[in-house]
């Protein structure tokens, strides 16, 4: 085991001082085109704010049957099959009644593979929706439920969608990095760092921002098509029709703006082509009517129709400051959400209790290293030398990787580089006494050594493995900041065992060679 | 030179075997009847941590103020240092907009703007019982993982008394944690885990050595081989134990309030899972009727 050939020297070498470069790289000031990477440092280190969304689908379920229910209906009425008593049973199935002649022709029609109104997903095996039939007296109902898979799908779309809304507006408020990823299959994760406040942009990511015109009615009373609505403010309340006249999709821009002629802060918005010829329709015919702006299922403002907008532009008064009609303006523009959203999990940490974090790591970092430096050398003297250049070795290998994959530091991950200092040691101490037991009994003292080394092999291993399990599982189940801590055990584990098996063996192997006939080496 | 001492450990496997058995039940005890403090990560809820910039504001006050703002339960802690304190209240974000600004918009009128929210920490319902279901995962695969590694690796006798130390370890840090009603959280989770990889790791070591000398001592029975063991490996157990408490120690002390559950865990769980790797793990392959056979039946296959 002391035996190593000059390539081999070389190798571990040139591999140490690479990664020992790209771990000092991360405290140079200055860049380099060689080799630019840093450790990332998590957001409980740098300050920042982390948040879990959760999109509640039930509202675009409910929409989706309401539309699936409406072309079923004139897909039969198309194919003169007679179907009757239709409904949406508990918002989640659709329910209709058949007669016995045409049963089977609608079964055939839902239940095929080939079938138009209910598609089939051959890499799922499964429909998109379930059909069920039962017989009730003279005739059949059908129920309709969405499938697993038709399930997953329209989630899956849906979160697709939001998530691109979310990235607009984060984008919009210009935070720096910001990381915006997909959990699970309604879940969005949104990473803020140097964010101090993430107040502003929790409200934002809050709002569906779904925007409609409608006319009010000049009825008190709710009727069918129309729906009684607050002001924004609370103070009022409006009867409007359920028919849009125009929505947020047709929106190309909007800004702030102040207005002169009155002196209030505006939104102004422009409108697609489309857009416009409904919105200069709308407003011709319906001069003197009142025209409900409707957010979120509030009103903004109703003003009256003085005379018709042509231009395809116009504007949105409301009692607004500047900070709100910008907010406004800023979720027009990136349009509303599929569904609304809910933030189901948040973690905020200030920079300056990032900044806190870092040197109380650091400094626990450091006096721990000395500590196990000092009483390393007091129990071994040259080989507590070797032990110690190894452990250095060992944590510029760490560092280096971690620098080269770019990997997330946090908090915990700090601990667990200093766990892996106190715990790097063992393996070398493992050899060192086993080599102090085998000099007992060998003359010989390369023997003595190389015996050391191979006897405790397969104890270092067994070792080593049971802890990188723990920091395997703990990787994969855990979350955010504990990742960091099963990331650096991990990591450490690894660059332990080639420390101790090629820096700390070859360092024994010479000093060995050069002192072998020394009445007591170790 | 002069041989060392042999400590007659195996002479107390009966005594520290009843003394673990009265910490164990105690500690299920404790978590039957007092159970874990879980903090918001499994509970639900929200954390603040403030820090006061006016050294005249007592801790009550802090606590008056919030208690005004009606949030249901809350508790206010000295966080770290002197004017740091966690609020910690059941009410989670989701249930109004602007929910933490318009906390710190009333404690501004309350008493004035002297404090700063240095971290915030809010999880609803849902995620909580997930993070507790698989912080409860983690833990039991780690267990199950370990347990079949060591069955491969060793005998079946050797992982029966491998887990029945870990298990031992985890039970008595949890206990402690009940006792001293201290915080569960994510990193708490971590440190346990962490616990049942360096608590396997050190019988491992010993398991090795029994191994060895079962082969090369036949006449000697397993009780003795034992205690050989332990002596063998005792200057490497006591070595890396102190190393890591070292490190550990160092962690409590200067790594900063956030660290403190997470380090003192690890620190109790080191000294356990020494312990119990001599005292639990080595009687158990007595019990089970380890002998030289069951290393040779293994070298057969």
């Amino acid at each position: 085991m002391l035996y190593f050939s000059k390539l081999k020297i070389l190798l571990v070498l040139i591999f140490t001082i690479i990664f020992s470069y790209f771990s000092i790289s991360n405290f140079t000031k200055f860049d380099d085109n060689f080799f630019s990477r840093n450790i990332n440092l998590g957001l409980d280190l740098q300050g920042g704010s982390y948040l879990l969304l959760e999109i509640d689908n039930s509202p675009v379920i409910i929409q989706k049957l309401q539309n699936k229910l409406s072309s079923l209906k004139k897909f039969f009425k198309d194919k003169n099959i007679r179907s009757t008593n239709w409904k949406i049973v508990d918002n989640k199935k659709i329910s209709f009644e058949i007669d016995n002649t045409s049963l089977e022709e609608v079964l055939s029609l839902l239940k095929d593979k080939e079938s138009v109104i209910n598609p089939y997903y051959q890499r799922f095996k499964t429909h998109e929706f379930n059909v069920e039939e039962t017989k009730v007296s003279s005739s059949n109902n059908i129920e309709l439920q969405f499938s697993k898979y038709g399930l997953v799908q329209l989630k899956s779309s849906s979160q697709e969608q939001a998530i691109e809304i979310v990235r607009r507006r984060v984008d919009e408020i210009g935070t720096n990095e910001p990381n915006i990823l997909k959990r699970g299959s309604d879940r969005i994760l949104v990473e803020l760092p140097g964010l101090d406040n993430p107040d502003r942009i929790k409200t934002l990511l809050g709002k569906t921002a779904n925007l409609t015109f409608r006319f009010i009615t000049q009825n008190e009373s709710e009727s069918f098509g129309t729906e009684k609505l607050s002001f924004q403010d609370e103070t009022e309340e409006a009867v409007v029709s359920k028919r849009i006249i125009l929505s947020g999709d047709n929106l190309i821009d909007a800004q702030p703006r102040m207005d002169n002629q009155s002196n209030q802060t505006v939104v102004t918005f422009n409108l697609d082509r489309v857009g416009a010829k409904k919105f200069s329709k709308a407003t011709s015919t319906g001069v003197g009517k009142r025209l409900a702006i409707i957010l979120d299922g509030k009103i903004i403002s109703a003003p009256n129709i003085r005379e018709p907008i042509i231009g395809g532009s116009g504007q949105i008064t409301g009692d607004f400051t500047f900070q709100t009609a910008t907010d406004l303006a800023l979720l027009l523009r990136s349009g509303a959400l599929p569904a609304p959203m809910k933030i189901i999990e948040e973690r905020t940490v200030g920079p300056d209790l990032g900044q806190d974090s870092i040197n109380a790591g650091v400094l626990s970092l450091i006096i721990g290293f000395v500590l196990v430096i000092c009483f390393m050398i007091i129990k071994y003297r040259i080989f507590g030398f070797i032990a110690n250049i190894t452990l250095i070795s060992n944590l510029l290998l760490l560092i280096g990787i971690l620098t080269l994959f770019e990997a997330t530091l946090t908090l915990p991950g700090i601990a667990g580089i200093i766990l892996t200092v106190g715990m790097a040691v063992d393996a070398n101490v493992l050899i060192f006494e086993r080599i102090k037991e085998e000099i007992k009994s060998e003359n010989n003292k390369i023997i003595a050594f190389d015996n050391g080394y191979l006897k405790s092999k397969s104890t270092i291993l067994d070792a080593n493995i049971t802890t990188l399990i723990a920091a395997i599982i703990l990787f994969i189940l855990g979350s955010g900041p504990v990742k960091g801590f099963a990331l650096t055990l991990g990591v450490g584990i690894l660059t332990t065992l080639f420390s101790v098996y090629f820096v700390a063996r070859l360092l024994t192997a010479i000093y060995v060679i050069k002192n072998k006939n020394k009445e007591q080496l170790i | 030179m002069i041989e060392k001492k042999i400590i007659p450990f195996s002479r107390f496997y009966k005594s520290f075997n009843i003394f673990s058995l009265v910490l164990i039940l105690t500690s299920v005890l404790f978590l039957i009847f007092k159970g874990l403090n879980y903090g918001v990560d499994f509970k639900g809820g929200t954390l603040i941590e403030v820090r006061i910039l006016d050294n005249t504001l007592s801790i009550s006050d802090l606590r008056k103020s919030f208690n005004n703002l009606d949030l249901g339960d809350v508790s206010v802690k000295k966080f770290g240092k002197d004017n740091d304190y966690v609020v910690k209240f059941e009410k989670k974000q989701s249930v109004e907009e602007n929910f933490i600004e318009n906390i710190k918009v009333e404690l501004v009128k309350d008493i004035g703007n002297i404090f700063e929210f240095r971290r915030v920490e809010s999880v609803g319902p849902k995620v909580s019982s997930e993070l507790l279901k698989s912080g409860v995962i983690a833990i039991g695969l780690s267990l199950g993982a370990m347990l079949i590694y060591i069955w491969i690796r060793f005998e079946w006798q050797f992982s029966v008394g491998a887990i029945a130390a870990v298990f031992h370890d985890v039970i008595i840090t949890l206990g402690f944690f009940s006792f001293l009603s201290l915080e569960i959280n994510l990193s708490i989770v971590a440190a346990v885990l962490t616990i049942v990889g360096y608590s396997m790791n050190d019988t491992v070591v010993i398991f090795d050595r029994v191994r060895e000398n079962l082969k090369k001592l036949s006449d000697i029975k397993i009780y003795e081989i034992t205690n050989i063991s332990i002596n063998e490996t005792l200057s490497r157990t006591i070595i890396t134990s102190v190393t890591t408490l070292l490190a550990l120690m160092s962690i409590f002390i200067f790594g900063g309030a956030i660290l403190k559950g997470f380090s003192f865990a690890m620190i109790l769980g080191v000294i356990v899972g020494t312990y119990s790797s001599i005292y639990i793990a080595n009687p158990i392959l007595i019990r089970l009727n380890v002998s030289q056979k069951t290393i040779l039946k293994e070298e057969k296959i």
